[in-house]
């Protein structure tokens, strides 16, 4: 096993986080504006915004998912316990010691465990979880005569803003992390380049070199 | 690259392209009209006949029945027609309820009743003559046609009986009516047809309903934007339009939220809701805002957003009346005092020893409520809890929950007003008149509130007081131009939201779970210094080996 930079995150995948990133921004701010935090946009400027992005961001979930079934890189986000320990010791402790991050990108593997289980329970629970509480809330007049509609929006109304807080929450985390380890420039320019140092198994760099001269440098 | 840049921006152009065709435009609003139009009353339009070269309308006439009997001679069935509706029979039945209602029998909180008073308050009554319940109601040469067709502006009524010289006086001295010419005046009703009454309702200029006064004779379209003479000029009857003498629209049985929606030729013309002309989907779908806009159609009334404010357009209306201090004299003599001016630079009676104090506003604010048409009346034969503290002249339900419910705007009428004390129901009093137990001119409440109801032969205990009353007045005149409407912010704000009383609905913006809230903060703030304290650390701690 060597390192090599390789290529690990394709085009769309940039696309994907960069537009994602992008809307759950905007989706943010305007959604604690319509929640009453903030007062930058007048409530219709916000509604109009928070809806046009939210709708933007299901399309393009749409074609992630299509994407990770399609090209198997869904793979990546199985999660799994072994080396889950050595990470959470390490932000724990290890980190304060100036010690190595105990993970290496693998080719098939490109999150560690830790990651790869934060980024599941996003796209399994919070993310459906605001989404389906979303549509519910902006089709309320839908199902409005409906019995117990009131409660049901209330219900909903909570779900969608606990899942934006814990969407917030999720956000500072994740910036954060970029500043561990390495610096924050070099966890950053994988996002941009798509080229990160992985790990690579003689067979996979042959592979590479042969098949995908492009993504091994 | 270049296509997910494409992509990228396609989607940011998403983002905010939609804002920007929200913008308000001036599409469905009527523009400014550089002419006034003529006033559009009703469907029809171009009449074929000019009513001034008939030859039995070229007078002269002694009284208005004999202009009347010159209308009956070509429009036979006009008069059965016309005594089969309210502005004739000032009754009505509620066709759920079973209430009597109609101004002949209902008690409001401004003048009390004109049951007992016909001779003062049937100077509002489409007819010639009542002044007491010997009043011929089968008597079409009694129908006045000209207080509503006649277009010299000229004609006025005066009360059909004398009263006491201390009131009668107000309507000496008037100059003659030439009713020839008058009658060779008619056309469709005008606004200041109606206006003669309906703005007057309640003893003066928009004391009554708040969004019906003389602002709306000849109003601006920014006061209201279907009636401005700078813009659609419609006469009443344009809404309310008439089929064999009877008119659309109810304050007895309201429609709170149509179904129907437009009507094609031949269909419904028997309704004045906004939704009879404007349909189910009032807005234009060119912006995410006018999609829910068009949603809201369900839940809330179109006067709520789109009448701001009401009472506007230089005239007050009366919010609060209080009857207790009425009767007050100077040497004997009923006098009244001027304490407000309006918008339009007139000054108000704030004071009348005939009826007590008023308080004004303008500009108002309507509160609203849950709607469902439904007005439930306290009439003379209610009886209540005499320690009762607020009477509801017409209490009114509605919910979230009721699907003819909608959010509607409404004037709010507080008064203090006589009632009766031994047996808990609301009183007729007789005010005008020339006998001595008349109030208006003898100022003995008791004695009025004896006669008022041994007259109908009602129970009366012999001991009154004064209780507090609230009506509710729907607002549906004085639409603004859709630039006016409010706006989302108005109603889902957290403070100061135009629906902060109404319950029963969770309201984005407005609403939220205090708990959710603190916890939410609670959770980022704690994310945020864990964060910090977790770099801090990082940074105090010995540098191990660099990578």
């Amino acid at each position: 096993m060597a390192l090599y930079r390789v290529k690990i995150f394709s085009l769309f995948e940039r696309f994907w986080h960069w537009s994602q990133m992008l809307l759950i921004v905007v989706l943010l701010i305007t959604g604690f504006g319509l929640h009453g935090f903030h007062g930058i946009f007048s409530f219709e400027q916000a509604v109009t915004l928070h809806t046009s992005a939210a709708l933007a961001l299901l399309v393009l979930w749409i074609f992630s998912v299509f994407w990770l079934f399609t090209t198997r890189t869904w793979r990546h986000f199985i999660p799994t316990v072994s080396g889950m320990w050595g990470v959470l010791r390490y932000y724990s402790f290890g980190i304060f010691k100036g010690e190595r991050h105990p993970y290496r990108k693998a080719y098939w593997r490109k999150h560690n465990p830790l990651q790869a289980l934060a980024y599941l329970m996003l796209k399994i629970v919070l993310f459906p979880a605001i989404w389906i509480s979303g549509l519910a809330y902006l089709f309320y007049f839908a199902w409005r005569d409906l019995p117990r509609a009131t409660e049901w929006l209330t219900g909903i109304a909570m779900v969608h803003t606990a899942a934006a807080f814990l969407i917030l929450a999720f956000v500072f985390i994740h910036v954060y992390m970029l500043t561990t380890g390495h610096s924050f420039r070099d966890h950053l320019m994988p996002m941009i380049s798509g080229f990160d140092e992985v790990d690579l198994s003689p067979e996979e760099e042959a592979y590479l070199r042969k098949d995908q001269p492009g993504d091994i440098r | 690259m270049r296509a997910s840049i494409a992509i990228l921006i396609s989607l940011l152009a998403l983002c905010f392209a939609a804002p920007v065709s929200a913008a308000r435009d001036n599409w469905p609003t009527p523009p400014a009209a550089p002419v006034s139009p003529p006033q559009v009353s009703g469907p029809l339009q171009g009449g074929t006949a000019d009513h001034a070269k008939f030859e039995e309308l070229q007078g002269p006439f002694a009284s208005g029945s004999e202009v009347t009997e010159a209308c009956l001679g070509c429009h036979t069935e006009a008069g059965q027609h016309f005594m089969k509706n309210i502005h004739w029979t000032w009754s009505y039945v509620h066709p759920e309820t079973g209430q009597q209602l109609g101004k002949r029998y209902l008690i409001n909180n401004f003048c009390t009743n004109s049951r007992g008073n016909e001779g003062m308050c049937a100077q509002c009554h489409a007819g010639y003559g009542w002044k007491d319940e010997s009043f011929d109601f089968t008597d079409e040469t009694k129908i006045d046609c000209i207080v509503c067709h006649e277009t010299t502006g000229t004609y006025y009524k005066t009360p059909n009986s004398e009263g006491h010289e201390a009131c009668s006086v107000m309507f000496a001295g008037k100059p003659p009516i030439d009713l020839a010419a008058v009658a060779r005046s008619v056309a469709l009703p005008e606004r200041a047809n109606c206006g003669t009454c309906h703005f007057k309702g309640g003893g003066g200029d928009n004391v009554k309903h708040g969004d019906l006064s003389t602002a709306l004779t000849e109003p601006p379209r920014t006061l209201d934007v279907h009636m401005g003479v700078d813009g659609l000029n419609f006469a009443c009857t344009a809404c309310h339009v008439t089929n064999r003498h009877v008119w659309a629209g109810s304050r007895y049985r309201i429609i709170s939220k149509d179904t129907e929606g437009t009507g094609l030729p031949g269909q419904r013309t028997d309704v004045a809701t906004c939704e009879s002309c404007h349909g189910l989907s009032p807005h234009p779908v060119d912006s995410l805002a006018s999609f829910k806009l068009n949603d809201h159609v369900q839940s809330i009334a179109c006067q709520t957003c789109h009448i701001p404010e009401f009472a506007r357009g230089g005239v007050a209306t009366v919010v609060d009346w209080d009857w207790r201090t009425a009767g007050k004299t100077r040497d004997g003599e009923g006098y009244h005092e001027e304490g407000y001016i309006q918008g339009n630079g007139e000054h108000r009676y704030t004071y009348k020893s005939i009826k007590g104090n008023f308080t004004y506003d303008e500009n108002v604010v309507p509160d609203y409520a849950w709607f469902d048409g439904q007005m439930i009346y306290t009439t003379i034969d209610t009886k209540f809890d005499p320690s009762a503290e607020v009477i509801e002249i017409n209490g009114f339900t509605g919910s979230r929950e009721d699907a003819d419910s909608r959010i509607w705007p409404f004037k709010r009428m507080h008064t203090w007003q006589p009632y009766d004390k031994g047996n808990g129901t609301l009183v007729y009093t007789h005010l005008w008149g020339e006998d001595d137990a008349a109030y208006w001119g003898n100022y003995d409440m008791g004695e009025s509130i004896a006669k008022g109801m041994a007259d109908f032969g009602l129970d009366y205990s012999g001991e009154f007081g004064f209780i507090e009353t609230l009506s509710w007045w729907p607002i549906t005149h004085m639409v603004a131009p859709k630039e006016e409407a409010l706006a989302c912010g108005d109603c889902h704000a957290p403070e100061g939201s135009r629906l902060a009383s109404v319950e029963g609905v969770y309201m984005p913006g407005r609403d939220h779970n205090p708990w959710l809230d603190i916890i939410g903060t609670l959770l980022v703030g704690g994310t945020l210094a864990g964060i910090i304290i977790h770099g801090l650390v990082r940074f105090f701690s010995p540098k191990g080996e660099h990578h």
